[in-house]
């Protein structure tokens, strides 16, 4: 299990890298190599090129904008996960983080890597989906903004060009009164989820103001649970209402594969979903 | 006697180097002018090979050599010889080193590239053309009977390789009289090897020099000499076979691979050394594994839960080769009555081809299965009848008054299975003791109050262990006062350079750490068997106790005259034997040995054979039974199917334990790889024979995350078959595992009137119960 | 013509100058590069946690990682936890104490864990070292005395400290 040959580039900038990418037909980007590693390694994809992005400048770290988290590309897993102003403002990735792999693969694995691969069950995507983060891609015109509702194409494929760089992820942060669950079930610790919910609430002590659920490893995309986000709004925090929102969950589309049915998707949606917003709920009125 | 070692818990003598690093894993050896293979294999699970064509492969840079069948020529084209021939094969199928025309299993060997680096292999390998014409696999077993079933080889006349059949006692008659007769049927699926460590083979020839030498990750080094041997036509004495360290085996490493084959004869066409290491996708569709079992049973018993009798059939899967022989659904059917005193038993079954990785011994073997059966069959009598489970195997239990008490069931070598010694229902009082049963029933409340779904499971397991026929061990003292210590035994981290140590210094008077231990490398000890079956301690242990005697009597017989004392003033202590009463007169062991071991012209003493040596093969003189009752307590989340194993209490009985840290450690490993293949492994092949849990992220083993702590209490019921008093303790904490686990979930969803048919359980198909059962409930 | 590079890496405190083919893992390097097969290369997709190895401090597949990559940075295997005269570290004392090993293929990538995560982690509960340790497969042990061993030397560092 070795790598094909391969030729390899470790651009110093964002805009080295894009140019290697303009130059190169046939060239895949190497972030913390979590994923991207394995596939070389079981010879699932043989790239002529490989450019590393583990040496460009200026693509890594978190920014707090007042309003949003502007967060480099490349910041590992693990610095988010240490990260006070992440704590702070978005304390929901912490917790969704703990179920990315495993402590060794969150020290090399960074966001963009995790966002630009796509694993349907992912959890970042999940949780980006719940925030409506903005991705940045750097090419060779400019910079663009995507929002993440445009971000998935198809199964495991970002709306990113050929010669296009994922360099930064914008995420409006919720007020400091929000509630939040992140919940997922996975066979087993640091494997995908067979189905990731993240849930937030914002209350004024008793009304939700604002919601936000989104349901992972469901399709080849998070979905948003807009019809349940809406009747919950102007609601109360409560079971029924959160028992209501489950049930629409149970009717999202899933897929089915060699592993688990989409029935199993679905249930295991209606039950993760109500736990989410349980948990939100409790910390809503923890923190209101 | 000197300081006795056996019982004390002896740190490993194996440790300090493999913690520092310095282990020699047959991929850590290099030789000089070494090249580097790596296999082609067949992408599909049953097709015609019409032409290959390597030219393009053969080309690349660094490329040594290609091979293929046609390259092999008339004296090397002949299928691998079946180790294990049996009456009940009807139809036999072993493979070619690499296959010819056929091929019948995803990951058969099809080609070997030998290159400068595996690197340059593994991109050879894409380069090399094979037209395949596709034939329809057969994959299922309960489907491979049929009529219209695709036969897994071309030529067979059906799926069928044998029939077998364990069948004792008075059938109709238990069946006639029972005041109930239950019945079951459910499908029992256990995983593969996943050793830490994939296999490896380098392969050295020297016609003129050393002949040939295999470096090998394997737990049979001298089986692997002979079947070389054999299909070479060659002397066994030119074949040597050393397993070095070797990172788990597990009985997938038990058998002889085509690779070994292959490897051999690549480095003997290069002319150099060639090195082969597995990498794990190759594990996955290579190395043996066990795979499907189907069962179909019925119980008859009294109305106070006495079983009478147990009948049924078994579907049993067997790969696409017969490697093993029958290993296998022998020793499924072997433990067939359990702990349990049944006076009749008549079970069946068919040995059914499919077209995937050819199937062997995973922990346990087939014993697993065999206890799984019954368990189930009396967990279904406690079930119907209402009496607790340890109740009904309270009553049903071979009776420790019983001992020595003859099954009727047959060993592998057709001798009589005879429990030798235990107490079974003291066992069991032991596991309930140890996992609090008696205040379950208020802990189930107390959490079901709370909205949580707890349940608790018991199973017994006996194991026949140690069966023979030897594993000996020479012992010699060195002229330093060191003591060598030669076996056969191949160690996969099972400690036995430690064991060993401890019986033959305790013996000798010296200290575990003056021990030199050499094993597995055929050019180091005559003979040896393997290690499988949970079968070293109990014939390893009683040769090393028996040599080192020996040698203990020759040492004092000739420090008796040096000295001039009587040898019963005689003791040995820290390698210098003593005259009691008298501290200044003493020989070393090491001066007795060089006496044994002059220089030219010098007299060996009158009366002593030259060398201060003994090698012995006493072992045990039938199989001991070990025992275990084990307690699982689940929690079971219905939003989701999840279990989660809060306690798990095992009861175990091994006999006299040598270290009883080293059988800790095999216990709650085993207990561990029990739980694994009750949720978690699960080996899923496509209806066209494709594996599709092919990484760690798809097939999932047991990780710490999940896995209960485990706690273990022992009893020591000395074997009466050997002269230490031991019982094998390899596979005791696997084989019951499955069984208490699945009574646990039942026992958790009692309400939605659960019950499994099916293992490891998934938390989807547990979903797919409970839901039924609300259906059930409500209706 | 193979893709190469020359790097310099600092392994187990000793700098090394090697020419490496690009596409080869750090943990081949180590392993066949550097002749220091104490990491062992268990899947190499990153799961079983056999590889395991720190770099610059902190726990990573060498698997997942190429060799290039390591240029200019500190590696650490288990050949580097013991003291230069041979003294096993408290970690690799308690394993054996502990029962720890088997077969002892995982074990470098579960000692090279666990000092790691000791050391940001110094007080850790039964359910953080399981946790800790979930991306590293053993088969041989069940895993207890692997996090008897933890939790044993957790307490001696906090006595001592």
């Amino acid at each position: 299990m070795k790598p094909a040959p391969f030729i390899y580039h470790d651009p110093a900038t964002p805009e080295e890298a894009v140019a290697l990418l303009s130059q190169h037909e046939d060239a895949k980007v190497l972030a913390g190599g979590q994923s991207l590693m394995p596939m070389l390694n079981m010879r699932f994809v043989l790239p002529d090129h490989v450019i590393d992005l583990n040496g460009v400048a200026g693509i890594s770290g978190v920014v707090d904008s007042g309003s949003t988290l502007e967060i480099g590309a490349m910041t590992r897993q693990r610095d988010l996960v240490r990260d006070p102003a992440v704590n702070a403002k978005i304390p929901i990735m912490p917790e969704a983080l703990e179920h990315v792999g495993h402590f060794q693969t969150r020290n090399r694995g960074t966001i963009g890597g995790s966002l630009c691969h796509l694993d349907p069950s992912a959890e970042l995507p999940c949780l980006m989906a719940a925030y409506d983060a903005v991705l940045s891609a750097h090419g060779p015109d400019g910079v663009r903004d995507i929002p993440f509702t445009e971000w998935p194409l198809a199964y495991m494929i970002p709306t990113l060009g050929p010669d296009e760089l994922l360099t930064k992820i914008t995420v409006p942060y919720w007020s400091a009164n929000h509630g939040y669950g992140f919940v997922e079930f996975a066979r087993r610790h640091g494997d995908f989820a067979l189905i990731a919910v993240a849930a937030l609430l914002e209350t004024d002590g008793d009304t939700i103001l604002q919601a936000s659920i989104s349901i992972g490893g469901a399709g080849v995309r998070p979905v948003r649970l807009a019809e349940a986000e809406a009747a919950l709004v102007g609601g109360n925090i409560g079971a029924d209402a959160f028992k209501a929102a489950a049930e629409v969950a149970r009717g999202i589309d899933a897929m089915s594969d060699a592993y688990v049915s989409s029935a199993y998707r679905q249930r295991l949606a209606a039950t993760l979903v109500e736990r989410a917003l349980i948990k939100a709920g409790e910390r809503a009125k923890g923190s209101a | 006697m000197g300081v006795r070692y056996l019982g004390a818990e002896v740190q490993r003598m194996e440790d300090p180097r493999l913690l520092a690093g310095h282990g020699r894993y047959v991929d850590d050896i290099t030789m000089e002018g070494m090249l580097h293979a790596a296999f082609l294999r067949a992408p599909m699970a049953h097709a015609k090979i019409r032409s290959i064509d390597s030219s393009r492969a053969t080309e690349l840079l660094g490329v040594h050599r290609v091979i293929t069948h046609a390259d092999l020529g008339a004296k090397y084209s002949h299928r691998m010889n079946q180790l294990y021939p049996a009456p009940v094969i009807e139809q036999d199928k072993t493979q070619y080193p690499l296959a010819k025309d056929e091929v019948c299993y995803v990951g058969e060997t099809v080609a070997v590239v030998v290159a400068d680096s595996r690197a340059i292999a593994e991109d050879a390998l894409a380069l090399i053309e094979v037209d395949y014409e596709a034939l329809p696999a057969v994959v299922n077993i309960r489907t491979a009977l049929d009529d219209d079933a695709p036969l897994a080889h071309a030529d067979l006349s059906s799926n069928l390789m044998g029939k077998m059949r364990s069948s004792f006692g008075d059938i109709e008659d238990s069946f006639e009289k029972a005041d109930h007769v239950f019945s079951a049927a459910f499908m029992q699926h256990r995983g593969g090897c996943h050793s830490m460590e994939t296999r490896g083979v380098i392969a050295r020839d020297d016609p003129w020099g050393d002949g040939l030498t295999l470096w090998t990750s394997a737990q049979s080094p001298y089986l692997i000499r002979r079947a070389l041997a054999t299909w070479l036509d060659e002397s066994e004495e030119r074949v040597r076979v050393i397993a070095p360290d070797v990172g788990g085996g597990f009985g997938p490493k038990a058998g002889f691979y085509p690779e070994e084959i292959a490897i051999s004869l690549a480095a003997r066409i290069m002319k150099c050394p060639v090195k082969w290491i597995e990498d794990r996708r190759e594990h996955f569709v290579s190395t043996t594994t066990q795979r499907d079992q189907h069962w179909d049973l019925e119980v008859a018993c009294t109305a106070e839960g006495k079983i009478l009798g147990l009948r049924g059939k078994v579907t049993h899967e067997n790969g696409a080769y017969v490697p093993y022989g029958i290993l296998l659904p022998n020793s499924s059917l072997t433990p067939l009555p359990g702990a349990y005193s049944i006076p009749a038993i008549d079970v069946s079954v068919d040995i059914v081809f499919t077209n995937t990785v050819p199937n062997s011994p995973v922990r346990g073997a087939g014993r697993p299965c065999g206890i799984y059966a019954v368990e189930r069959m009396v967990q279904v009598v406690s079930r119907e009848l209402g009496i607790d489970p340890a109740e009904v195997r309270r009553r049903n239990y071979v009776r420790s008054d019983q001992m020595p008490y003859e099954t009727g069931a047959k060993l592998r070598g057709g001798a009589p299975c005879i429990y030798d010694s235990g107490d079974y229902e003291a066992l069991l009082e032991k596991a309930l003791d140890l996992s609090d049963y008696n205040s379950f029933k208020e802990r189930q409340a107390a959490a079901r109050a709370e909205g949580r779904y707890l349940g608790i499971g018991v199973s017994s397991c006996i194991e026949d262990t140690g069966m023979g026929p030897y594993e000996g061990t020479t012992v010699r003292v060195e002229s330093s006062g060191k003591v060598a210590v030669r076996t056969g035994a191949a160690s996969q981290g099972q400690g036995h350079h430690t064991m060993i140590a401890m019986i033959v210094a305790g013996n000798l008077g010296v200290k575990p750490e003056d021990i030199l231990f050499e094993s597995a490398d055929t050019a180091k000890f005559s003979h040896g068997i393997g290690t499988i079956g949970s079968r070293v301690a109990a014939n390893v242990g009683p040769s090393a106790h028996d040599a080192a005697s020996q040698v203990r009597e020759k040492a004092l017989k000739l420090a008796a005259e040096v000295l001039e004392a009587s040898e019963a003033d005689l003791d040995i202590e820290d390698g210098l034997v003593r005259v009691n009463g008298a501290p200044d007169l003493s020989i070393s062991l090491g001066e007795l040995a060089v006496k044994l071991t002059p220089m030219s012209a010098m007299r060996v003493p009158t009366g002593f054979d030259p060398v201060l040596e003994a090698t012995s093969f006493d072992g045990s003189s039938g199989a001991p039974i070990a025992c275990g009752s084990n307690v699982a307590e689940v929690e079971v989340d219905p939003g989701t199917g999840e279990v989660k194993v809060l306690r798990y209490s095992v009861a175990h009985d091994c006999g006299v334990m040598i270290n009883p840290m080293v059988v800790h450690g095999q216990i709650v490993g085993g207990v561990v790889h029990g739980i694994g293949n009750a949720l978690f492994e699960r080996m899923i092949y496509d209806d066209q024979g494709q594996p599709l849990t092919m990484n760690y992220g798809e097939y999932l083993l047991p990780l710490a995350s999940e896995m209960p702590r485990v706690d273990v209490t022992h009893m020591e019921t000395p074997s009466p078959l050997n002269s230490l008093g031991v019982k094998g303790a390899g596979e005791g904490g696997t084989i019951p595992a499955a069984a208490a686990i699945v009574a646990a979930i039942e026992n958790a969803l009692e309400e939605f009137s659960v019950e499994i048919d099916y293992y490891p359980v998934d938390p989807q198909y547990l979903t797919e119960l409970i839901d039924k059962g609300k259906v059930q409930a409500a209706e | 013509m193979a893709d190469t590079r020359d790097i310099e890496v600092t392994v187990n405190g000793e700098s090394h100058a090697a020419n490496v083919e690009t596409r080869t893992s750090l943990g081949d390097f180590l392993r066949h590069g550097l002749g220091l097969t104490g990491t062992h290369m268990g899947c190499e997709h990153g799961v079983c946690g056999a590889c395991t190895v720190m770099v610059d401090g902190e726990a990573v597949r060498s698997c997942l990682m190429l060799a290039v990559q390591t240029n200019g940075h500190e590696v650490t295997t288990v050949e580097g936890l013991a003291e230069d005269d041979g003294t096993l570290s408290p970690l690799q004392e308690a394993f054996w104490k502990h029962h720890g090993l088997q077969c002892g293929f995982c074990t470098p990538g579960m000692l090279t864990s666990l000092t790691a995560f000791l050391r940001d982690n110094p007080d850790p509960s039964e359910r953080d070292v399981r946790e800790a340790i979930s991306g590293n497969i053993c088969r041989c042990t069940g895993y207890q005395g692997i996090v008897d061993a933890a939790l044993d030397v957790a307490k001696t560092m906090q006595k001592g400290s």
